[in-house]
């Protein structure tokens, strides 16, 4: 695992507050034993009109926007269903990072776990980034992890995270696991110790 | 200074700090279910890693279960891989699985506590944000992602930051005809579907105290609804009265010992909380939802809110997006919404004492003309124990079809779907957009009670009115 310090790339409003998991990947695409098929079913219901199966006039859609590779969204996004299938079709979708108002937290855990960063910013500064964003579609947003800013154009705005998954992410310890099996001896100390069999 | 319960099971499982700053906590009880673990499998073969502690995770399959016909193989294909996998999974590691042919399968947070797997003082984690049903008994239990279940399949452990703890106190008797569903809808409503985002919360009070373990179970299932990553009920005679005789609990003569720790771990009486809400239970009437969140919730006395009376932008921005969804006029009664789908069961109100309650209303009515009711049993216990107390036959009389245990039309996984934007008046726990199968598919959630209510009425309706509850 590398470091994440920085994400630039250039950003697509999937705006509203809310956005829950079963949106972002409807439960019919998670009939599946891997990840790896899961970018096309990735906000499939808001993408495509269920009656006559045509595209929809979503940003996801917007050919203006085919090249983003950061989201843009409102309040408490990711919430509802624990299933990592949602940050892993947006991030198997060429997504690597989503900027929020604020994220649920499982949906937060799984996107870090995943080196897929997700900061928060004022609803004021993602409004502004929106119209940025719609104005200058290629333009390039640069997510700074260490210092928690984003910079676009001459505008740069202010990001909050919480520092463990600052620090798990810009340190490229995001996938514990290698730590977690280290710790051996002091796992197998609170299993002996348990207050129940 | 006293500590919460949290706080206890946290410092019982702590098994060090890692160099993020997040805690590795270790996970007592590991459930798993077929959605989102075969990944996880996957990454522990790629890797080479054996299961830690296979005696500490226990399987079963709900989501992708069709619950009409369970010949072998499933008819979907997709499926049948799905419940071909956990078998093998659970074979090759060495993992309890409560297979269909058990009779002991179900959904998953119905088993736990059904074979007494689930335990005060726990902490429990399963690939499923409805986890904090467990909560009920004491337990610190919370939903996990599918790289998380790997980690507790190779370690036991996994990376957390604390949570801060919300006592949430609901003091008084409920009136007649509301329910621990409307206790939860009630709750959400008023603190938010994000209230709840870096808390923990202690239900608490006199309504909880007098709950039994199903109704206190309701309210912990849906934690997460509120955005709170688990709930919990301290545990307490009510707690310990369930638990004994269970496959699971521990056995008689290990039986005071248990109980004994297991109390030790309630909240001391001079806790601090960083949040203290309290609720006057004799204010919450029988509540459903009218949008696409479950903080969208109003009782079925009031109207659909107006956008026009929207305190922000945003909300009534929201507001419209779950009217124009839903296909429901603002300013309108909810109640005599036409339904076409009558749904009773899930992880949330899929347990005995629901389709008691619920049969003992339904009994003598029929379910309106051209409306699809169905009922759905937690776990095959479950289906036995109504069996026996004729509750199955009521719904079939009523003209509900009753069906075999799984997560059914909850969340669409399997052939219980919505099709097209037919109205379900449901007991499950989300009404998302596209949430029950059909992406214009409209979710109204209420008590069983409410549910068999809409069956019978054909529409929206106060369960107290059609069954005169008083």
């Amino acid at each position: 695992m590398s470091a994440i310090t920085t994400v630039t790339g250039s950003a697509v409003p999937v705006l509203g507050n809310d956005i829950d998991t079963d949106r972002i990947i409807p439960a019919k695409f998670m009939k599946c034993v891997t990840f790896d098929e899961l970018a096309p079913g990735m906000f499939y219901d808001v993408k495509v009109n269920p009656e006559t199966g045509e595209k929809t006039d979503h940003p996801l859609n917007d050919p203006k926007h085919a090249n983003a590779s950061i989201i843009l969204s409102g309040e408490n996004f990711g919430c509802g269903s624990s299933r990592e299938h949602a940050p892993q079709s947006i991030y198997r979708s060429g997504f690597r990072a989503i900027i929020a108002e604020s994220f649920a937290e499982i949906f937060f855990g799984n996107s870090t776990t995943l080196g897929m960063p997700c900061v928060c910013a004022s609803r004021e500064d993602i409004a502004a980034l929106t119209a940025f964003v719609e104005q200058n579609p290629d333009e390039q947003i640069n997510i700074d992890l260490e210092n928690l800013k984003a910079t676009y154009g001459e505008v740069t705005i202010e990001l909050t995270m919480p520092a463990s998954a600052q620090a798990a992410l810009t340190s490229g310890k995001f996938d514990p696991l290698s730590e977690l099996m280290a710790n051996n001896a002091a796992i197998e100390a609170v299993a002996e110790a348990l207050p129940y069999v | 200074m006293g500590k919460t319960l949290y706080e206890k099971v946290w410092d019982a499982h702590n098994v060090g700090t890692l160099s993020d700053g997040r805690t590795q906590l270790f996970i007592g009880t590991h459930l798993i279910h077929e959605v989102t673990s075969p990944q996880a499998f996957g990454m522990l073969r790629d890797k080479g890693i054996k299961v830690k502690y296979p005696h500490r995770t226990f399987a079963t399959v709900d989501h992708i279960v069709p619950t009409d016909d369970q010949s072998s193989p499933l008819k979907d294909p997709l499926a049948e891989a799905m419940l071909q996998e956990i078998r093998k999974n659970a074979d090759e590691f060495g993992i309890t699985y409560f297979d269909l042919a058990s009779g002991k399968q179900g959904v998953v947070h119905i088993v736990g506590p059904e074979q007494g797997i689930t335990q005060p003082g726990m902490t429990i984690a399963c690939g499923d944000s409805h986890t904090a049903t467990h909560g009920a008994f004491g337990a610190i239990a919370f939903g996990i992602g599918t790289t998380q279940v790997r980690d507790l399949l190779a370690t036991q452990t996994m990376a957390m930051a604390k949570l801060k703890v919300r006592k949430i106190k609901v003091d008084g008797e409920l009136r007649p005809g509301v329910y621990a569903k409307d206790v939860s809808l009630h709750i959400i409503r008023l603190l938010g579907a994000k209230g709840g985002i870096g808390y923990a919360y202690e239900y608490c009070g006199s309504t909880f105290e007098n709950f039994s373990m199903e109704e206190r179970m309701t309210v912990c299932n849906m934690a997460i609804e509120g955005g709170a990553r688990c709930g919990y009920v301290n545990p307490d005679e009510t707690t310990f009265e369930y638990l004994k005789g269970r496959p699971y609990s521990p056995s008689e003569d290990q039986w005071d010992e248990a109980v004994a720790k297991w109390k030790a771990f309630a909240s001391d009486a001079d806790a601090t909380y960083d949040d203290v809400v309290e609720i006057d239970a004799s204010e919450i009437e029988p509540t459903v939802t009218w949008g696409i969140s479950p903080d969208q919730g109003i009782g079925i006395g009031e109207s659909i809110p107006d956008p026009a009376n929207a305190t922000s932008d945003a909300e009534k921005a929201s507001f419209q997006d779950a009217l124009d969804y839903m296909k429901l006029p603002a300013g309108a009664a909810i109640k005599g919404t036409k339904i076409d789908v009558a749904f009773l069961g899930s992880c949330t109100n899929g347990r005995l004492s629901d389709f008691r309650e619920a049969a003992k209303y339904l009994k003598g009515h029929k379910v309106a003309d051209g409306i699809k009711a169905i009922a759905v049993p937690g776990s095959q216990i479950t289906a036995i124990q109504c069996q026996q107390e004729g509750i199955d036959k009521i719904f079939e009389e009523a003209g509900f079809e009753w069906r075999a245990a799984g997560c059914s039309m909850c969340l669409a996984m399997n052939p219980d779907k919505l099709i097209g934007d037919q109205v379900c008046a449901s007991s499950s726990n989300r009404n998302f957009k596209g949430r029950q199968g059909s992406s214009i598919g409209r979710t109204v959630l209420m008590s069983p009670v409410m549910v068999a209510a809409a069956a019978v009425k054909g529409e929206l309706a106060d369960a107290r009115e059609v069954f005169g509850v008083a």
